[in-house]
């Protein structure tokens, strides 16, 4: 099973996701003078979204700064957005952006800090991507 | 003007290159960055729609405009207003100068509605029913007298994301029903401004709320909490009765009450508490969620309607690739 790395700002709403999860995961720092984490195998990245209504800005910038080193975006394989459905077209819009850049699908969407149905289908859902990831890699 | 500048009688120049909270510019820019108003909706395009409407079906339309109207006049004058002497740091106090605005442009746009697609003797009708309607004008009380509590920041907060986040959302299912339906489209890109402007006040104030809690002891925290829910019972009790008297004729009682759950744990999430509906309360109609959202196809993974996704192979990119 692979691992999973999140960005949460300070509002904490990813960070309460994660939490309810209950999975060991790696988070990117709010601020750019924290290290960031180095994840030593494949990973799954859950993010919020902060696009403005032309869609622009969707991605953090410490999100950006960590999948810039090739090393670690080498690892991503997945991408799980989260958002706000009032923001329409462009909800969890980051999901899409990181997903056409680095290839990887957009495995699951969620609002805000999550339901527990979005819970344990993300549980669920990982567990299935990991044993299809190995048996495809193998 | 925040820093006790009038017991010190020095006045403070806000310096926003000098941010105490990284969220305050945020916000900012996502608000300045968002402006809009209703001349920019070709709202005539809905004049032919209007008129395939029954004439209990635009009653119930214009009334669910006043009702939202209402509220957005009381965020414009007294809500955001109000939070400002709260306000921590002077960003703050600006960023809700921007939202005190735009609720004063919502409540403007529905006027544009009604002067697009209806005459004026149902209008004046529709507002005298806003002033009449009981549960409405009880909505209203209730955040108006919470507003009035002076040495309660965090309760007025409370109030203020319950209204952004919860209260509109009996007004909102309309036009999004309607838009499931291809009529009043234009009318319901013009509420789907609203719907973000409000998704970002809500997360705001919601935020800023969770700030000052971090603040006050765990005593403190839990008496607000029970503040909290217990106003949100009292919400929806009132919401429960507004949404039977509107909803009642054309059947669509149910499907409201399920986006009205949906929202209440939406709003209770921005405050940073968990959800109060369970999950088979808040099944929301599939049609009213693409109306919400509409283009954003749900293809995702792990929701079983992506079956034939290829996995995909990371690709090396280059550092200029994520210069937006």
């Amino acid at each position: 099973m692979g691992g999973l790395v999140y960005y949460s700002s300070t509002s904490g709403n990813t960070a309460r996701f994660i939490s309810a999860l209950g999975l060991p995961a790696l988070r990117i720092p709010i601020s750019p003078k924290n290290p960031m984490p180095e994840p030593s195998e494949p990973y799954v990245l859950v993010t919020p979204c902060y696009a403005d209504g032309e869609g622009r800005g969707a991605v953090a910038k410490q999100v950006i700064h960590f999948l810039n080193d090739p090393d670690r975006r080498a690892l991503l394989r997945g991408v799980i957005a989260s958002g706000n459905r009032n923001f329409g077209t462009l909800y969890a819009f980051a999901g899409k952006v990181i997903s056409e850049k680095c290839g990887v699908p957009v495995l699951y969407r969620f609002e805000l800090a999550g339901t527990e149905t979005d819970i344990a289908r993300v549980r669920a859902g990982l567990a299935q991507f990991w044993g299809m990831t190995c048996s495809t890699m193998a | 003007m925040k820093d006790h500048s009038m017991t010190r009688s020095t006045l403070k120049a806000i310096n926003w290159n000098r941010i105490q909270d990284d969220k305050d510019l945020e916000v900012w820019n996502r608000l300045t960055a968002n402006f809009w108003l209703p001349e920019k909706v070709p709202l005539s395009n809905d004049v032919p729609s209007w008129a395939t409407l029954r004439p209990e079906e635009q009653t119930l339309t214009i009334r669910v405009f006043t009702g939202l109207t209402l509220l957005d006049t009381i965020q414009n004058t007294v809500g955001a207003p109000t939070l400002m002497p709260d306000a921590i740091t002077p960003h703050e106090e600006a960023v809700l100068s921007n939202i005190c605005f735009m609720e004063a442009v919502h409540a403007r746009s529905y006027s544009s509605i009604f002067s697009t697609l209806c005459g004026m003797k149902e209008v004046d009708e529709a507002f005298r029913w806003s002033e009449d309607n009981p549960h409405l004008q009880q909505k209203a009380q209730i955040i108006l007298e919470k507003y009035r509590a002076q040495d309660e920041p965090l309760k007025k907060k409370i109030a203020s994301v319950f209204l952004e986040s919860f209260l509109f959302y009996s007004g909102f299912y309309l036009p999004m029903y309607w838009s499931s339906r291809a009529k009043l489209t234009n009318t319901a890109d013009l509420i789907r401004l609203i719907i973000r402007d409000e998704a970002v006040h809500g997360y705001y104030i919601g935020y800023k709320f969770q700030r000052g809690l971090e603040l006050l002891s765990e005593e403190k925290r839990q008496e607000l909490k029970d503040f909290a829910f217990a106003l949100m019972f009292d919400l929806y009790e009132i919401e429960t009765r507004y949404t039977e008297e509107l909803y009642d004729g054309i059947g669509l009682t149910e499907d409201v009450k399920a986006f009205l759950h949906y929202n209440a744990n939406k709003a209770l999430q921005n405050l940073g508490y968990e959800a109060l509906f369970p999950a088979q309360a808040c099944e929301v109609n599939p049609a009213i969620l693409a109306a919400l959202s509409p283009d954003s196809e749900n293809h995702d993974f792990f929701s079983g309607s992506g079956s034939s996704y290829v996995i995909g192979k990371a690709v090396a990119t280059e550092d200029e690739d994520w210069n937006f």
